[in-house]
């Protein structure tokens, strides 16, 4: 069958008051950009409470729309749509009978018709085009059975200018969408976890920058590589996300060198975070992303995120926090980050990891240990931030 | 740029390029054609076949093209066990295998229901024969044993091994991997009481999608790829005529220098040994003296990481391979070193340098001046 719109349903949308608005728009622009790699032209409309995507090209690429669609936050479900002129009712119940054939194989099934008249010059109200509907298709279909109060399947038909027939919901992501939020900046590692705290942000309406740490030649080109790719696997959802990539092995060299080698990776972590956060300051970004998990690994017991939170001013949100692994593994399966992440190169804060690094570190004896690094450390986070390369990355 | 990962791939020679282009430009009919164009295209193949037969010293008939060394040692094990199910169930093979032989020995073992075996190896990465004595049963119907291993370039006893495999039974199928050993050194099938040896054309500066595949004309193969019938029935498909053309005459340049660039390369490698060996933490696996093929050398280095070490070694132009691609996300440990009984610490530790005849003393060299600069660096950065 081909359909001919594609009527979006948004849930969280609907409850806000004045700014409401602001929320649409901004669900407008995201599908409109969605839909922009798509094969087809397409006219994305604000209508009455909902968003109405009608094709405006003679054939498209359906399947490229729906799954265009199903990574665009805000959207809950996409009803793709049969469109027909409005030639009296019999053409109408007709134009249903016809789809209903089309859309299911196998018609054993209760159902109960919604009838919606957005055009009040119709001869018929809702609720008697909906009943005079229901009767032809079980005319049509003796193995339907109508249930107005549990039905398994629901027919909707509405009456504009033109009769839109619809009855099966795909559906999206949900969430806010893109851009009504602010913005935060991603540390994105190669792992499974840090993508995954990006979609999730993102969901909420978040634009998205990243920062990489990688510390050549201890991490290859590979492992740099794969962390573009899964920018651009989160990017698919968030919209185009700046990538820093940091040089960061000269500071890793540095802390290895002055410190007690148990708490290499807290102390890394903290320069890490203070270069994200002055990254995250040159962009704009309101907060910071991790995908950290208590207790995980030694870095994320909460006495090292304690220490690892000291250093920063903006709000570290980490939306992985109380998850457990195969969540988290099963998130990334989901949106497709999963495959990449596993790919088994090495990343820069496993390289030098202690054989059995602290897990209870205390915030006073880190700072302590960092006063070692006093010589030459502003130095090296300078060069570090001087030589980031920064590159958009988009699906 | 130095170039020393050419066990891994070479570059393709000026010689064969050529061939390949006019065969792409000029000749490129099907050879199956009836006119005169598709028989042009096979005059290609037909003095490919004869070159290669010459090498080999056997028929033209015994000489099949396939796409490179993972189709040719797949064809081997799996056509050649399909071929003799009937006799017997036992399969003995090595530790120290490629994956495109041990692969599809596991799927013989998983899926067909063979018995496998492996023969040991002793440090130096050379089976033990009077193990393999000790393996073979009435029941034993393929063994599969490389000539030259990948990974330390160890040369197997292949002649000894062959003899003893039909003197156990004269029908049990003897595979030779050849792909790291041809171009190296003689290698004569029947001497060996070879039926089935396989090579690659990409490794001896041939076409990448090149290779052929040995077989005995007294023994049978199933064939795996079935069709139009090409290869005398043995693997359909139109032949690749620029690859197979470019592939003779790699292999012919091979063999026409092969004195000369076998006594280059171990002048390289003898000078590297000696270079290398007296840095702090370095140990070279395998034979140190030319019992090892000429062209690879085991590089371990303690401490440091084999893919630290390579990238290092990137960094300032030279190209080395990880001599078993490990990681802390997902270990694989290389069965090789593995087998060779190599310490722990230096799994994770050790590269592969390998030669090709336009590699340089003085390229040596300068590699060993890097070495001896970075590896007091990266080993004081080792994870304590």
């Amino acid at each position: 069958m081909t359909y001919q719109a594609f009527l979006i349903k948004y849930s969280e949308i609907g409850v806000k008051g004045k700014n409401r608005y602001v929320f649409e728009d901004a669900l407008v622009r995201q599908i409109k950009r969605a839909l922009d790699h798509v094969d087809g032209e397409f006219k994305v409309i604000k209508q009455s409470g909902r968003i109405f995507i009608s094709v405006e090209s003679e054939s498209y690429d359906y399947d490229a729309t729906i799954d265009a669609l199903q990574h665009v936050f805000g959207i809950c479900a996409i009803c793709p749509t049969v469109i027909v002129p409005d030639e009296g009712f019999d053409k109408l119940a007709d134009a249903v009978i016809k789809f209903v054939g089309e859309e299911f194989d196998n018609r054993n099934f209760t159902f109960k018709v919604f009838g919606r008249r957005a055009n009040k010059h119709y001869p018929m109200t809702s609720m008697e085009v909906a009943a005079e509907v229901g009767a032809r298709l079980l005319e049509a279909y003796p193995e339907m059975k109508v249930d107005v109060h549990h039905p398994q399947k629901m027919i909707f038909v509405e009456v504009r200018e033109n009769i839109a027939i619809y009855a099966n919901e795909i559906p999206g992501p949900c969430g806010m969408p893109v851009g009504t939020a602010g913005k935060a900046m991603l540390l994105l590692s190669g792992g499974i976890d840090s993508p995954v705290a990006g979609y999730m942000i993102s969901k909420r309406g978040v634009v998205l920058s990243a920062t990489y740490f990688h510390a050549p030649p201890y991490t290859s080109e590979r492992a740099k590589q794969k962390v573009v790719d899964l920018a651009k696997l989160v990017s698919k959802y968030s919209g185009p996300i700046d990538l820093h990539i940091v040089n960061f092995t000269d500071i890793q060299l540095y802390i290895y060198e002055k410190c007690l080698h148990e708490e290499l990776t807290i102390i890394m972590r903290r320069y890490m975070m203070r270069i994200a956060e002055h990254f995250a300051k040159e962009d704009g970004c309101i907060g910071l992303i991790t995908g950290e998990s208590i207790g995980q690994v030694a870095s994320q017991t909460m006495q090292s995120l304690n220490c690892t939170n000291a250093v920063c001013t903006l709000p570290v949100y980490r939306p992985l926090i109380a998850f457990d692994k195969q969540d988290i593994v099963d998130i990334s399966e989901k949106i497709n980050t999963y495959e990449t992440s596993i790919l088994p190169y090495e990343d820069c804060c496993t390289i030098f990891v202690a054989k059995h690094p602290a897990t209870k570190p205390k915030l006073e004896v880190i700072e302590k240990s960092e006063k070692n690094l006093e010589e030459k450390i502003d130095e090296l986070v300078k060069i570090a931030i001087e030589t980031t390369e920064t590159i958009t990355v988009e699906a | 740029m130095i170039y020393f990962d050419n066990s891994a791939t070479t570059r393709c020679c000026d010689e064969a390029m050529a061939v390949m282009t006019e065969a792409l430009q000029n000749n490129f009919g099907n050879p199956s054609s009836l006119h005169n164009f598709g028989l042009e295209s096979e005059n290609y193949i037909k003095d490919a076949r004869r070159i290669i037969s010459k090498i080999l010293k056997c028929t033209e008939k015994e000489i099949y093209f396939t796409s490179g060394g993972t189709e040719g040692n797949n064809l081997a094990l799996k056509g050649g066990a399909n071929a003799v199910k009937r006799r017997g169930n036992h399969i003995i093979t090595t530790p120290i295998e490629h994956a495109s032989v041990d692969n599809p020995v596991n799927y013989l073992k998983k899926d067909m229901g063979f018995d496998i075996d492996y023969v040991p190896v002793d440090k130096y990465g050379v089976v033990d024969v009077e193990a393999l004595k000790k393996l073979l049963r009435p029941d034993t119907v393929l063994v599969s044993i490389m000539l030259v291993n990948n990974e330390i370039g160890s040369i197997q006893p292949v002649e000894e091994i062959g003899k003893l495999v039909k003197s156990n039974n004269p029908e049990c199928l003897f595979h030779v991997d050849a792909i790291q050993g041809f171009g190296k050194m003689i290698i004569v099938p029947k001497n060996a009481s070879i039926d089935l040896l396989t090579v690659s054309g990409h490794k001896i500066h041939g076409p990448k999608g090149s290779g052929f595949i040995y077989i005995n004309n007294k023994v049978r193969v199933v064939p795996e790829i079935l069709g139009g019938g090409q290869e005398y029935g043995m693997r359909s498909g139109t032949e690749n005529v620029p690859a197979i053309a470019g592939l003779a005459v790699a292999s012919k340049l091979c063999y026409d220098n092969l004195d000369s660039n076998r006594n280059h390369m171990y002048e390289l490698r003898n000078h590297f040994i000696k270079e290398a060996s007296v840095i702090d933490g370095l140990s070279i696996n395998g034979h140190l003296d030319n019992t090892n093929a000429p062209h690879i050398i085991s590089v371990s280095v303690r401490g440091v990481r084999a893919e630290v070490l390579l990238h290092t070694l990137e960094d300032r132009g030279i190209f080395v391979s990880a001599g078993s691609a490990c990681s802390s996300n997902k270990p694989a440990i290389s069965r090789t070193l593995k087998a060779i009984g190599l310490d722990k610490e230096l799994l994770d530790s050790t590269v592969r340098i390998s030669f090709c005849p336009e590699n340089t003393v003085d390229e040596v060299d300068q590699c060993i001046k890097v070495l001896n600069e970075i590896i007091p660096q990266l080993t004081k950065y080792s994870r304590k």
